[in-house]
Formats: structure tokens, C-alpha cells, sequence
């Protein structure tokens, strides 16, 4: 990857700073948006398969009756994965997850749990048990912005989720009781920062090329922030202007989820 | 529970108010360079190991050094005990403090080699990571490693509506929001910047703000620190 990276990062770098993308987008455009809902709805509680111009990227929702942490009884427990698939890239392996699918689950886990988007105080089930919602977030094709693909993912997988049936002490697998309560939208946005110019959605291309970027999840407000993805640095415009970005850009995109 | 009282805070301090910072360099006989640390009830040690030979080979950069932070919690740094060992959280905050300290070492001075850097939270009363990469930074100049600027941090979040600086344990546990910052105090730029919870545009800018004049109070302890053991090698205490 290092040469390959190296190369496409600095061609990348030098159109940026003759003001211009290799797929001709504005620096404040997203890729095409493509959101399918209940993907794999046989199995799944919820699923959805999302592409972000060539980055592709399935969430599915599974639900079981577990035990809540011990220090919040009567809570429901959710809990975020992300598999970088080795089908998606070939710089991804198999084998247990590395810093940077750590970092992308824990991202995008934070915007949703911040957010309150899941009401973990409606989840109990009875005195002892609780619901769990896994989020697990398959990725599928790397071609870049994987926060935000992802995290487009996993909400409107949980906005598509059904409840399974629940009767004596064990689930009914097939059945369902109506739809996981889901009280807002968190939606992440990534800013990338290449050649001291902001722009959104980047791509794998423009990754290589990328200084920093910074993510911020928001619904009516700023539920998670990441600075990542890089050695670069931020300046306080930086911030103010990808928080004024992750704004306008989260309505809209908030609009084709729940669309 | 309530976290503030006539504007003070539980343990009297003001909404911008920083907890006592203590910094002592050159602590550990065998690395290049550490530094200890005392953030209120934080206890930190770092210690850089350089420059090295990097394993695994595949990771070796021909045109820079590779720095790799490694933040760890002690098993009884917290009321429950931690399981040893890194955790999806522990890995997380290694991989952003790695980024931040890369961003300010010069590592094109040392083309394939390591630079190891270790981050021990010997005890843990919240802001661990800004405590950690406080002490990390003042042990890699300690090391003599070149740097464009030192490393300071500090958080800031929410508590009982208002915004307040450098959250204590109960304050972060009953709190409801985090902005942890890091800068660059010369160049005034962000090298790490994360946030969690719910607050509007404008909460959040005060909280950066508040963070932000946290860390360049920190910063001048980071340099007194450095500049104190500077008389020592001159002889001068």
C-alpha cells in the first residue's frame, strides 16, 4: 500500500490545490447516496445496505435477551462491531479487529449511544433480562469515507429493526412485536482536511492524500466528535467551519434515511 | 447527585478552573527519556523508547520514523478492577495519541526506525488520555527527540448545564458531555480533538474554548517542568 498511497496521495494533493476533485465534485458534495433498507430481512432484525458512490458497506441488527450491566439495571445493552471483510480491499486481513476497525466501530457507536437514539430504559424485558441490539457493520467494498458510510448504515438498519416475539423466558425467532423505539437520527460527517482545504466524503484516493480529518456526529445536536485519520492538525476556523458542514450536511442526509 | 453549589464545583474549584498539574522529568533510569505526572488525582508515567528497530518489519516507513503510543490502564488504577491488558477503549486512545505526538516529532529525522512511547495510568480519576499525552509529550522532549512544538492537553464538558474545565471522576461519571482537546501551544492548532454527549453548537465552542485555555495552562507547567530539569544537568540547583 505504501507506494500506491504515496503516489495517489500526492497526485491527489496537487489537483486539490488547483481547486479541483478527480471526480469532479464540489469540495462540500457527497458521493451518490443509495440507502436499502431490510437487506437481509429474513434473518436480521433490521438490516440495510448502503453505497456511497463505490464504497459499500451492510449493516445487520441482531437482538437477543441478555443481562444488563451491573451498573445500570434495568437498561437495554447495545454494542457496535465493524468487520473490514478481506473482500473489501486487499490491504484488509482476516483475524481479529486492528486500531483502525476498533476506531470505526467506536465512532460511530458513539454518535448513536450519545445521541440517546436507542432508549435503552424502554429495553427491559422483565426483572432480570434485557434486550441487546448488536450493531454489526460489514464492510464490503473500502472505497473510502467508511465513518460515514457506516454510520449511515447502522441508524437506518436500526430505523428498519423489528422486535422478535418474547414468551416464556425465550424468543421466538421469525416472530416479531412491533419495531425497535428509535428516538432521533444521529448522522456522522466527515471532514477531511488535504492540502489545507476542508472537503467532505472523501474517497479512498483522497484518504491517501488526506492530513486529518474530523468527524461529527450530530441530530439537533453534537453528539460525538473524532479527529483522526492522520498526522495533520486542526485551526480553530477548522472546527468551527466542519461543525457548521456537519450541520447542513447531517439534515440532509438525515432526510434519505428516514425517507 | 449535585455537581455544583453557588458556582463551585465539588471540590471548590470554578467552572474554569483546572486541577493542580505536577510534572517531574527524567524518572525512569532505562528509558531515552519519561516524564511523571499528578493531574488532581491522575497518576501518570510515560517513557519513551527510541529509536528503535521496527517490528513488525511490514510497518517500517523508508521516509520517516514510526511512533507508536501505547496508553495502558493499571488493573487497580479504578474503583473495579481492570482486566490487564488492552481493551477496545485502551486501543482507541493509543491510536489517536499516536496521530497527536506524530504530528509534532520531527520523524523524518530517522528514516525506518521506532520511537515506542508508553503511557502507564498508574491511578485514574478522569482526563486520563489528556494526562497521558501530557506526560507523553514532555517525555519524548526529554529524550531529546526534535519536536516542532510541545504537546498539551486538556478536557472540558458539561455538568449540571454548564460548562466546566477538566471534569473530576464524579463530575465525568454524573456529567453528561466531553471535549477532550489537544493542541499545539506555540502554533495554536488542534492535534486531537474528540467529543462525546449532547451539546449545541454553542456549548460546544465554549467547552472548546474552555479546553483549549485549560491546555496552554498546562502547557507552562509541561515547560517548567522541562526547563527545571535543564538546572539540574547544568548543575544548578
Amino acid at each position: 500500500m505504501e507506494l500506491e498511497g504515496y503516489l495517489r496521495g500526492d497526485y491527489i494533493r496537487n489537483i486539490i490545490k488547483e481547486g479541483k476533485r478527480l471526480d469532479n465534485r464540489k469540495f462540500d458534495e457527497y458521493r451518490n447516496l443509495e440507502i436499502e433498507k431490510g437487506y437481509v430481512g429474513e434473518k436480521a432484525c433490521g438490516s440495510a445496505f448502503v453505497k456511497l458512490g463505490d464504497t459499500k458497506v451492510l449493516v445487520g441488527i441482531s437482538m437477543d435477551a441478555g443481562e444488563p450491566y451491573p451498573d445500570s439495571p434495568g437498561q437495554g445493552v447495545m454494542t457496535t462491531s465493524t468487520e473490514l471483510r478481506p473482500i473489501a480491499s486487499p490491504y484488509f486481513e482476516s483475524g481479529p479487529p486492528r486500531q483502525n476497525s476498533i476506531e470505526l466501530a467506536r465512532v460511530i457507536d458513539r454518535g448513536i449511544r450519545e445521541s440517546g437514539a436507542i432508549p435503552t430504559d424502554k429495553l427491559a424485558i422483565n426483572d432480570e433480562k434485557v434486550w441487546v441490539v448488536y450493531i454489526d457493520i460489514h464492510i464490503l467494498d473500502n472505497g473510502g469515507n467508511l465513518i460515514d458510510a457506516g454510520g449511515i448504515a447502522a441508524i437506518s438498519a436500526l430505523l428498519d429493526t423489528r422486535m422478535p416475539k418474547f414468551e416464556d423466558d425465550t424468543i421466538i425467532r421469525g416472530e416479531w412485536d412491533g419495531k425497535l423505539p428509535i428516538e432521533c437520527t444521529p448522522i456522522p460527517c466527515t471532514v477531511a482536511k488535504i492540502s489545507d482545504q476542508l472537503l467532505l466524503d472523501p474517497t479512498q484516493d483522497e484518504e491517501y492524500a488526506m492530513d486529518t480529518r474530523l468527524t461529527i456526529a450530530t441530530t439537533d445536536t453534537i453528539n460525538a466528535m473524532q479527529k483522526g485519520g492522520g498526522f495533520g492538525t486542526l485551526t480553530d476556523k477548522d472546527v468551527d467551519d466542519a461543525v457548521e458542514l456537519a450541520f447542513s450536511k447531517g439534515n440532509e442526509i438525515r432526510k434519505l434515511v428516514e425517507g | 447527585m449535585k455537581l455544583l453549589e453557588n458556582g463551585k464545583r465539588l471540590d471548590g474549584r470554578a467552572l474554569d478552573e483546572i486541577r493542580d498539574v505536577k510534572i517531574e522529568t527524567g524518572v525512569l533510569k532505562r528509558a531515552a527519556g519519561s516524564a511523571y505526572l499528578e493531574w488532581g488525582n491522575n497518576k501518570v508515567l510515560a517513557g519513551v523508547y527510541y529509536p528503535r528497530e521496527m517490528h513488525p518489519k511490514f510497518m517500517r516507513d523508508p521516509t520517516k520514523a514510526v511512533l507508536r503510543c501505547t496508553y495502558n490502564m493499571a488493573p487497580f488504577s479504578v474503583d473495579d478492577r481492570k482486566r490487564p491488558g488492552p481493551d477496545r477503549r485502551s486501543q482507541e486512545i493509543s491510536k489517536i495519541l499516536s496521530e497527536a505526538l506524530s504530528s509534532v516529532v520531527l520523524l523524518e529525522d530517522y528514516p525506518d526506525a521506532g520511537i515506542d512511547v508508553s503511557v502507564e495510568i498508574l491511578q485514574a480519576d478522569a482526563g486520563t488520555r489528556c494526562a497521558g499525552l501530557t506526560a507523553a509529550a514532555v517525555a519524548i522532549a526529554d529524550a531529546g527527540i526534535p519536536m516542532r512544538d510541545l504537546v498539551s492537553s486538556c478536557a472540558a464538558g458539561k455538568i449540571d448545564g454548564e460548562i466546566a474545565v477538566d471534569l473530576m471522576k464524579d463530575e465525568d461519571n454524573y456529567g453528561d458531555s466531553d471535549v477532550p482537546l489537544a493542541i499545539l501551544p506555540r502554533k495554536k492548532e488542534v492535534v486531537l480533538l474528540q467529543m462525546d454527549g449532547k451539546m449545541t453548537k454553542e456549548e460546544f465552542k465554549k467547552a472548546y474554548k474552555l479546553a483549549f485555555d485549560g491546555a496552554m495552562k498546562v502547557y507552562e507547567v509541561q515547560k517548567a517542568a522541562l526547563l527545571s530539569s535543564m538546572d539540574s544537568v547544568e548543575g544548578g540547583e
